[in-house]
């Protein structure tokens, strides 16, 4: 069978867009997937609804309010214009059927793609498991995301 | 007549594709599946994807602009 490996470090729209479609085409092709968010890529993975379940220091607060919280606030790498291009491009998006990202993680989990995520990023970032969204399988090492692909027959840095 | 039908009608790259997937995970082996779509990529893929994971397909046809493709589900 085929395997795909995706390293999401991207926290851009665009970007995420592109590593859930071809995630998305390669499971709905019987191909196994995994995909490993880290750095910028595991705002990707929050939910907003949820809260920390542990208290958290000063810096990690401010950096959890900086960063974009969940797929649905993810903004465009080029052409952002202070939130009018994404608006635009969601707007696009919409009339030409393409789904929203958030739609696309669901299917992701019901064709079976793997969600890890970046042990160290989290810790940087001073997010918890408590915060992410029920489609995160494991949060794992580097030392995983090497141990899936070396049998994979592609893998990407998106 | 098929067992199934999915209309992917105006749906773009990957979610024919997608769909097609979800549909024949929910069938049971042997029963048949006919998409109607309208995707020029997807005609051509969803038959080459679906065969290599091993199911039968059965028919790709043009109808206008929209096109068929029949599946028989097999693993």
């Amino acid at each position: 069978m085929s395997k795909a490996t995706i390293v999401l470090f991207s926290g851009d729209l665009d970007k995420a867009l592109a590593a859930f479609v071809i995630a998305t085409g390669a499971a709905a092709s019987g191909w196994d997937v995994v995909l490993f968010f880290t750095f910028w890529g595991i705002n990707l993975v929050r939910d907003p609804k949820k809260k920390a379940k542990k208290p958290k220091d000063m810096m990690s607060n401010m950096f959890g309010m900086m960063m974009p919280n969940g797929a649905d606030a993810l903004t465009l790498s080029k052409m952002h214009m202070a939130g009018m291009g994404t608006a635009m491009m969601k707007s696009r998006m919409k009339a030409k059927k393409v789904q929203p990202l958030k739609d696309m993680i669901k299917d992701a989990k019901e064709l079976g793609v793997k969600f890890l995520v970046c042990d160290m990023s989290m810790d940087i970032m001073g997010l918890q498991k408590s915060e992410f969204i029920k489609e995160v399988d494991e949060i794992v090492g580097v030392g995983t995301y090497l141990k899936e692909s070396k049998d994979a027959n592609l893998t990407l840095f998106i | 007549m098929a067992d199934e039908t999915i209309d992917v009608k105006g749906l773009t790259c990957p979610r024919p594709l997608v769909e097609t997937k979800k549909k024949l995970k929910s069938m049971q082996t042997g029963k048949t599946l006919d998409i109607i779509g309208d995707h020029g990529p997807s005609k051509k893929e969803i038959p080459e994807m679906m065969k290599e994971q091993g199911q039968e397909i059965l028919y790709v046809k043009d109808e206008g602009k929209a096109w068929r493709v029949g599946i028989r589900k097999k693993v």
